[in-house]
């Protein structure tokens, strides 16, 4: 059986969100916002990865960026979530994308110096692309409730920032 | 005597820290919402100060392209500079790098 990548297999749990099986069932509020604070968890373990292996003061910089904004974001939905009096449900899509993150942990863990900074800035980029997708065709439009679908809006706001960010700094790393 | 020397004194201190107050001349505000600095060009007077009033949930900053400055908006805090000197700065969020501005900085009155 052929191994696919982990960055590979994220992508694919958060496409499975945009196919036409998933959308006949439509993931809810709880769900949505489930997916969306372990997406968010996702990277800020990530960037918290980075800025304990990278040297490089641009990556460190970026990874910064990706702790503080997506805990900012992951505490607005606690905060939301807690209002709306919801509890978040854990999902096949959260589970995939948790089991995926953290192979993607161990795979970055072994890597060092410029190799490490590639692969994780790499990875943010894949990542990126898709959590702004399924956000963009999923998880906004499946979103009943005003306030989630405004905090949603403005995570991609957020988080397509992020990906130009992510794709600029790839193209200045050798 | 010598307490009344030392009322007038600082009555005189006051008046001229009022009137340095009203010569930093105006603070002409710029909001920062849904990650984009409104507005994004502004033109001010030598002495105003610029208060930047971040009203997303997320920190952004103000900073000079050029690095000569660079101002921390804490989220849905306001944070203030005062530019004395005519010219014009581009800047923009140094967590956000898509969000730019200008600030055209015109001769005093």
């Amino acid at each position: 059986m052929r191994h696919f990548p982990t960055s590979f297999a994220a992508v694919v749990a958060l496409a499975a969100l945009a196919s036409p099986t998933f959308a006949a069932d439509q993931p809810s509020d709880p769900q949505i916002a489930h997916i969306a604070y372990t997406a968010g968890d996702i990277d800020v373990k990530a960037g918290q990865l980075a800025l304990e292996k990278s040297q490089n003061k641009a990556v460190r910089a970026f990874a910064s960026d990706m702790v503080r904004d997506h805990k900012a974001v992951n505490e607005k939905a606690l905060a939301l979530v807690k209002k709306l009096n919801v509890t978040p449900e854990d999902n096949g899509t959260s589970k995939a994308l948790s089991e995926q993150a953290a192979q993607k942990h161990d795979e970055l863990s072994k890597l060092s110096g410029a190799a490490f900074d590639k692969a994780y800035v790499a990875n943010e980029v894949a990542f990126h692309k898709t959590v702004d997708g399924a956000l963009e065709t999923t998880l906004i439009p499946s979103s009943s409730n005003g306030e989630l679908k405004g905090l949603l809006q403005t995570g991609l706001k957020i988080f397509q920032g992020h990906l130009a960010h992510a794709e600029h700094l790839a193209s200045t790393l050798k | 005597m010598r307490t009344a020397f030392r009322c007038a004194a600082m009555l005189l201190a006051l008046q001229i820290m009022s009137a340095r107050v009203g010569l930093a001349g105006e603070v002409v505000k710029i909001k920062i919402t849904d990650l984009a600095f409104s507005p994004a060009e502004i033109t001010i007077k030598e002495g105003d100060t610029i208060e930047w009033v971040n009203e997303d949930f997320i920190d952004h900053t103000a900073t000079a392209n050029d690095g000569s400055w660079d101002v921390a908006i804490a989220e849905s805090q306001s944070a203030r500079l005062q530019f004395d000197h005519a010219g014009t700065s581009k800047y923009f969020c140094r967590f956000h790098p898509d969000m730019t501005g200008t600030v055209h900085v015109v001769a005093g009155k």
